[in-house]
């Protein structure tokens, strides 16, 4: 903006201000169905999913002390690290394609702070009243009545924070006997610690906290804009239809009736146009239909639409059909590889692990009759359930042979450390250093099979 | 602790840190509000570019907060722990310390499991498949380095798994050689013998052990053999576990059977050290490795 024009006077500037609280007017329609549809499905899943048992065990698991992840039947261990990769990845990517698509779809709908605020909000609508009751209750000066609406409220917030706070901390420690543990106030320092702080977090962020999480602390609100672009869907107010605003003849569709204001959950007026604090909770579109249909104007005065579909006055069709283009076809397509390559890798992923480790400071000896001998240490580790024993063989060099025992048993989930002779005959190799194989093949199924290279030294 | 000679040092880091902290209150202080030249209270005044300004957006109050937090936090900090030069901080926290009080806990919490242990013998641990276990990977970290993973050792480097053992093989004596250590000494003997005596008593060994050998040599080795090796490895050769003198007469040859190699050993001696293991591991370990050391040669 333009700065010019002489200084009139001296004005004094705060950079901080005290924040005002918003209120958002209660809502109902499509869209605000399928953020109520979402709310449930990812709660169901958040606070359920940590009770269902699997063999004999947690379902989901995290267990950091054993290093150890159970889901379902998968059980990960540290070495598998690259499935959280592959995960943070897919949920990177599906993050763009959705933006690229249709905005700030993740913000509006599925994020915590939005699907916690919502909750949080239901039960202040309960307690406190709609919108105007509580911008009254909220400037009314303290009394009995206001004091133990707020106490209730309050007391609502932190109960649904801390069974948060709770089950939170039972997907990394087993939820039962933590259940058991907080009755008898017998939870370990860590545990009552994450219980307490991710219950704090849920009450502050979305009891007190609210749009600022999205506005001043949210990383990814800030930079998905790159991920804009002007075919992108976004709740948009169509202003040709709109102005000028007002009732009575002449004046555009939009009434001026500031419903859109008032639902909005981050205080801005989307008549305004696109703006950073917008997170596409479409709230303002049910707002404005539920007003269109009452006053008898066609709906969809404020809906999804796109910049281009604004300018060129695009048809619904026409504007659709850009969704096809080829960023978000290339989004797709990556999504889709790492996707598909992930499950096949999991698919065919054996419950084996092994690691050859050579004896170093034993390089190479010679025992009775000449042979000649190598150390090796296998770490086997055992990733399915059951307990299992394995036939190690080796390959690599004429009549190499390991002398002592071959089967190795060992306990489910578990892993344990053998040390293993290798011997060759006299000549059957020169000096130097050969290439072998270690293979380690299950006794009880032969697909549960894992081949590993070393080398064989010769003095 | 403290590597430099004059306590100017200390002053000069604790000034400069407390000031820059003090500094960052200040410029707080100062920036929350602003004089603005110009009628447009809703910019910064800042302008760029000749004519492009900015919006003031009001941060909320309690970011600012934030960095009081933080300069309350670091003061604290301060107070507590080492960082201000050489003071020390009200918790007196060091590494060391914390190494001693983790190393206590770990003492703590498997002490118990080694003094379980400990007060068994060493016959009924071999019969304790979780004791081996715990053995093992003591052998693994401690002694495998030498003896290799499978205890069989190298050249220079005993064979653990046979039942030859040059210090004694009870369960005293190899106790004793993992808390004491062990060092084996076979003097020089060249001058003593000469070259062709070193040959001829070097043959006279292989003799013992029926290693193929030159009996003229070996019958004119005898001699020698009585005269200069008998104190140590005995009159037939069977040597003597006291001084750790390896037995002669088997097959067990630590350095190697070959004749270049029995003559090098003769002439130049042999120095051959077992570490002792006392303040390394302590008698708790030592016991339960004395355990699964027996337990290789009884497979």
């Amino acid at each position: 903006m333009r700065t010019d024009g002489a200084p009139a006077q001296v004005v004094e500037q705060a950079l901080y201000e005290v924040r005002k609280t918003i209120h958002p007017r209660a809502v109902h329609g499509w869209f605000a169905g399928w953020r109520w549809a979402l709310v449930w499905a990812t709660q169901l899943v958040f606070y359920g999913l940590a009770w269902l048992p699997w063999n004999d065990r947690q379902a989901v698991l995290f267990d950091i002390a054993q290093r150890k992840f159970t889901l379902f039947g998968l059980i990960l261990f540290p070495q598998d690290i690259i499935y959280l990769t592959v995960l943070l990845i897919i949920a990177a990517l599906a993050l763009f394609l959705f933006t690229a698509v249709a905005g700030r779809l993740w913000c509006g709908y599925a994020c915590p702070q939005t699907v916690y605020t919502e909750i949080f909000l239901w039960v202040e609508e309960k307690i406190e009243g709609d919108r105007m009751a509580r911008m009254k209750l909220d400037a009314a000066p303290l009394s009995a009545r206001k004091f133990a609406l707020k106490a209730a409220k309050h007391g609502v917030w932190i109960a649904i924070a801390l069974w948060t706070g709770f089950t939170f901390v039972g997907y990394f420690t087993p939820i039962r006997e933590l259940w058991d543990a907080v009755w008898s106030l017998g939870t370990g320092p860590w545990e009552t610690f994450w219980v307490l702080f991710y219950g704090f977090a849920t009450y502050g962020n979305a009891g007190w906290m609210r749009d600022q999480v999205c506005k001043y602390m949210c990383p990814y609100a800030r930079f998905q804009s790159a991920m804009f672009d002007k075919d992108t869907l976004i709740i948009s107010y169509d202003p040709e239809r709109g102005e000028p605003r007002g009732k009575g003849p002449g004046k555009g569709h939009c009434v001026d009736c500031s419903i859109c204001v008032q639902v909005c959950p981050t205080g801005i007026d989307i008549r305004d146009g696109l703006q950073y604090e917008c997170i596409g909770c479409a709230a303002c579109i049910d707002g404005c239909d539920q007003v269109m249909e009452k006053v008898g104007f066609p709906k969809g005065l404020i809906r999804y639409s796109t910049q281009h579909a604004m300018e060129q006055k695009l048809t619904r069709g026409e504007m659709l059909k850009r969704a096809f283009r080829p960023r978000v076809l290339l989004y797709s397509a990556i999504l889709w590889i790492v996707i598909i390559v992930a499950g096949v890798s999991l698919w065919n992923r054996v419950p084996l692990k092994v690691d050859v480790i050579r004896d170093r400071a034993a390089i190479s000896r010679e025992v009775a009759g000449g042979l000649i001998e190598n150390v090796y240490r296998l770490q086997i580790m055992n990733t399915s359930e059951s307990a299992r024993a394995y036939r190690l063989s080796v390959s690599g060099i004429p009549g190499i042979r390991i002398p002592g025992e071959t089967v190795i048993e060992v306990d489910g989930a578990a892993s344990r450390m053998v040390p293993v002779s290798v011997r060759i005959a006299p000549g059957a190799a020169e000096a130097g250093t050969h290439r072998i194989d270690f293979d380690i093949e299950s006794t009880d199924d032969a697909s549960v099979a894992v081949r590993e290279k070393s080398v064989f030294i010769v003095r | 602790m403290n590597e430099f000679t004059s306590s100017f040092w200390d002053l000069y880091i604790s000034i400069i840190t407390l000031v820059s902290i003090l500094a960052c209150g200040v410029l707080l202080v100062a920036q929350s509000r602003r004089r603005v030249a110009g009628g447009e209270a809703e910019t910064t005044g800042h302008t760029w570019d000749e004519d492009l300004g900015e919006y003031n957006n009001p941060l909320p109050r309690w970011w600012m907060w934030l960095f009081w937090i933080t300069i309350v936090w670091g003061l604290a900090y301060l107070a507590l722990y080492p960082g201000l030069g050489s003071y020390a901080g009200l918790w007196k926290w060091s590494q060391v310390g914390q190494l001693e009080q983790e190393t206590a806990r770990h003492e703590a919490r498997f002490g118990p499991l080694y003094d379980r242990y400990a007060r068994m013998d060493v016959q009924a641990l071999l019969a304790e498949p979780r004791a081996l276990a715990i053995g093992q990977k003591l052998f693994l970290n401690n002694c495998a380095q030498c003896h290799a993973s499978d205890g069989a050792g190298s050249r220079g480097f005993p064979n653990l798994t046979d039942r030859d053992w040059q210090w004694g093989g009870t369960p005293e004596a190899v106790k004793t050689s993992i808390t004491q250590g062990r060092t084996g000494v076979m003097p020089p003997m060249a001058v003593a013998l000469g070259e062709q005596g070193t040959k001829d008593a070097a043959h006279y060994v292989m003799s013992l052990s029926g290693l193929a050998h030159d009996s003229i040599r070996a019958a004119r080795g005898k001699p020698l053999f009585a005269q200069n090796c008998v104190a140590c490895h005995g009159a037939e050769g069977k040597g003597n576990p006291l001084l750790g003198a390896p037995n002669l007469t088997d097959k067990t040859w630590l350095h190697g059977a070959a004749e270049p190699v029995i003559i090098e050993t003769i002439t130049r001696g042999r120095t051959n050290q077992m570490p002792a293991h006392q303040d390394l591991l302590g008698e708790a370990r030592i016991h339960l490795l004395t355990a699964y050391v027996l337990s290789l040669s009884r497979q």
